[in-house]
């Protein structure tokens, strides 16, 4: 049985409420920090934690907290970014909506840490009704005196907020998070400056995933060297896991890092198989942003070792055979599965969320949408993949932000490693009809 | 102060100065083009990518290249950098794909675009484009609308640069103008189609890089290049009064404000100098202006230019 560090008592009824939530050990950590613990001993525990960000990019939080700059007289803000949109993506969700008051205690541990007595919640404006949830706890928090002036007599003060976005996926990179926040359009800024120099309101600023921040719970509580004994190599700690697609058991799951590929998709402790006993065909590790696996690249690497769920063996044969740990947005698919269809229903996603601030992405991912388009319903041509290859290797790593790496990279991994199912598609249409809908279109309308 | 070596020609310039203006200061084909960067607007650039550069070494103390290409018009110099722009083979793909983005909503129209001969898209495309388009689907098409009594904008052409925001959000005291929506169908409006109604907002069909936004009272009276662009000045309250009357024999067909080689006005022109005084009387005018752009728009003008070997 795996840890659990940030899920241990999420099932526990009224575990969201402050009394239940103090009785199973919440707050400790707060009270632990601010009475024996120095701002920096909190960073040097993350440091030692090796905790890495949850949100998808696993850079090292500890060393993304000391790039802050700190001026004298200025504010320090910290915020957390909850606008989880990643297609696949769900765990944040699940975190905030049964156990808020771990990411309340996060962000008060880490805002002590960061010197920040200022910190938004910015949250996805779909998630409507987490918004009450989450500004719950908080009252609750300010009432029994772990936010606002002077928590615990440690001299420390610290507000926190909850900002909804208005659903847009690009809000989520965090330099647009701070520009929407600011309540302007949420366009990504040029970098440099990072936020740490220039933040917020042109503030120093750390940015975290939901996850990350709850983390922080943990590490102080336990210290930062047993966090870093679970897990393997420089993946230490527990992640959450948002499995789903074609499987007998999706959900939000908490593993060790570390734990093997195929015992997470096919144990009965976690995924429990892929549904109907069906075969695996794919697996997108990562949420939609990260490169897409086959099956026999699933479990194992192409240097024959066995895969496991960690930033480093995801990873482990760069774009030709691996993928990334992401945000943990795991999905299945079997072997009805169409990862033409899929990977067109992707480039939508990312056609639809560009901010169309710089040319590659906002014209690139519309042109990918409707090639992918054409070969989904049969029109499609063999000279298409090529097409596709090229127009995504021209968005890659040319844009503002990193949307239009997410926008390239599903497309070329799918290409590179399902060429053949794409030229079936341009080859026999008919038959790719017939197993995706069911049904062959009329003639006329495929020629 | 820094010393950057682009292209392998070496300039030294004053801390914080991009690799854009650092190539500007050499000059010649190493400057990278640039789309939406505008040096008198504040915030300008990164957008539209054509100007992005390969650095080849860092800097004296870290020499390592950086990993990605990178915008010239937002990349501070530093110190022994060096950069390949035209001597980088990667650098010259990335920029044909952008041009390639870039027109494949952009109609190909130009001959009856009022914008034609001192279009930067169309310079952009005929240095850096392919010559046909592997792009086969509909494009992304509006309405022409009247920004006021002075102003058209057709979004049809719009390539999404921002300058306009940024001049009206700059230049004129009200903010009526922005852009809406996302991705591809974002677009540049006026708060709920209002006119925008200041003195300087016909500045906004100066930075236009494209035809965008368009002068509505010298729409399809001549081509660019049958006109005789002259320096001219006025005693004008508001603006400098120093512009560009555009002419056919004595006629004053439009009035622009001075570009630069770049396509860039430094001494911004109000309303009434540009829409409003057409008449020979209201100007004086200075003698031939001469127009040192790589474009159509260059020819054909009273200027001999001596070809002098650099």
């Amino acid at each position: 049985m795996s840890r659990k560090l940030l899920l241990e008592h999420a099932h526990i009824d009224g575990i969201n409420g402050y009394e239940t939530y103090r009785k199973h050990g919440g707050y400790r950590a707060v009270e632990k920090a601010l009475k024996s613990m120095a701002p920096a001993d909190v960073l040097e525990e993350v440091k030692k934690s090796g905790l890495r960000g949850r949100g998808g990019a696993g850079f090292p939080t500890g060393m993304k907290w000391s790039f802050l700059a700190k001026p004298e007289g200025v504010p320090r803000y910290l915020l957390c970014n909850a606008d989880e949109s990643e297609p696949g993506t769900f765990k944040d969700r699940y975190l905030m909506e049964k156990i808020p008051h771990l990411l309340v205690e996060g962000m008060i541990l880490s805002a002590y840490a960061l010197g920040a007595n200022t910190s938004y919640i910015y949250i996805r404006g779909e998630y409507s009704w987490i918004v009450f949830i989450l500004e719950k706890a908080i009252s609750e928090a300010y009432a029994k005196g772990w936010l606002g002036k002077n928590i615990l007599g440690s001299g420390f003060d610290c507000d926190l907020y909850v900002n909804p976005g208005a659903g847009a996926y690009i809000c989520g990179e965090e330099t647009a998070l701070i520009e929407s926040l600011e309540g302007k359009r949420g366009n990504p800024r040029i970098k440099p400056p990072f936020p740490a120099v220039k933040g917020l309101w042109q503030c120093p600023t750390v940015v975290n995933n939901v996850e990350t921040l709850a983390a922080v719970v943990p590490i102080v509580n336990e210290g930062g060297e047993a966090y870093a004994r679970i897990g393997v190599g420089r993946s230490t700690g527990t992640k959450l896991i948002s499995a789903g697609g074609n499987i007998n058991k999706p959900g939000v799951y908490e593993v060790e890092l570390g734990l093997s590929m195929e015992e997470f998709i096919f144990s009965d402790e976690w995924c429990g198989g892929i549904k109907n006993g069906k075969r695996l065909k794919a697996c997108v590790p990562g949420g939609s942003s990260v490169p897409i696996l086959p099956h026999y690249l699933v479990t194992k690497t192409a240097a024959g070792e066995d895969r496991l769920l960690s930033y480093e063996s995801l990873a482990d044969g760069g774009f030709e055979s691996g993928s990334m740990l992401g945000s943990g947005g795991f999905i299945v698919y079997d072997e009805d599965q169409c990862v033409v269809r899929n990977t067109w229903n992707f480039t939508r996603f990312y056609h639809h969320e560009s901010c169309g601030q710089c040319s590659p992405c906002r014209e690139g991912t519309g042109w990918m949408e409707k090639v992918l388009e054409r070969l989904e319903n049969g029109k499609g041509k063999l000279s298409d993949m090529d097409l596709l290859v090229e127009v995504a290797k021209k968005i890659e790593g040319n844009t503002i932000c990193p949307l239009g790496d997410a926008a390239a990279w599903p497309v070329a991994s799918a290409i590179r490693h399902f060429r053949e199912e794409f030229e079936w598609h341009v080859r026999e249409p008919e038959a790719c009809m017939q197993r995706n809908y069911g049904l062959v279109k009329e003639k006329a309308e495929l020629a | 102060m820094p010393k950057v070596k682009i292209d392998g020609f070496e300039v030294e310039v004053p801390e914080g100065t991009t690799i854009l203006n650092a190539a500007r200061q050499i000059g010649g084909d190493i400057v990278p083009p640039a789309m939406c960067y505008y040096s008198s607007l504040k915030g300008s650039g990164g957008k539209c990518r054509t100007c992005l550069v390969k650095v080849t070494k860092g800097s004296a103390n870290d020499a390592r290249p950086l990993p990605k290409l990178v915008a010239s018009c937002q990349t501070q110099v530093l110190d022994g950098m060096e950069v390949a722009n035209i001597s980088s083979d990667e650098v010259l793909n990335a920029r044909r794909g952008v041009v390639e983005f870039l027109l494949i909503n952009h109609p190909l129209d130009c001959p009856i675009c009022d914008q034609a001969g001192e279009c930067h898209l169309q310079d952009l495309s005929f240095e850096h484009g392919l010559a046909d388009t592997r792009y086969e689907f509909e494009r992304r098409t509006f309405e022409k609308i009247d920004i006021g009594p002075y102003i058209k904008l057709h979004m049809t052409r719009c390539i999404l640069c921002y300058r306009c925001v940024y001049t009206a959000q700059q230049l004129t005291p009200e903010r009526v103008h922005g852009v809406i929506g996302r991705g591809d169908h974002a677009e540049i409006s006026t708060f709920i189609e209002k006119a925008i109604d200041n003195d300087f907002s016909g500045n906004v069909i100066d930075v236009c890089p494209v035809g965008a936004l368009t002068d509505r009272t010298f729409r399809f009276k001549s081509r660019v290049w049958f006109l005789k662009p002259m320096d001219a000045h006025r005693n004008c309250e508001k603006c400098s009064g120093k512009a560009v009357a555009w002419m056919y024999g004595n006629e004053i067909f439009r009035v622009t404000g001075r570009k630069d080689q770049y396509g860039e006005v430094h001494d911004f022109i109000c309303n009434t100098c540009r829409f409003e005084k057409k008449a020979l009387e209201d100007w004086t005018i200075e003698g031939p202006r001469d127009i040192d752009r790589h474009s159509v728009i260059s020819q054909n003008h009273y200027e001999n230019k001596t070809v002098t070997v650099k």
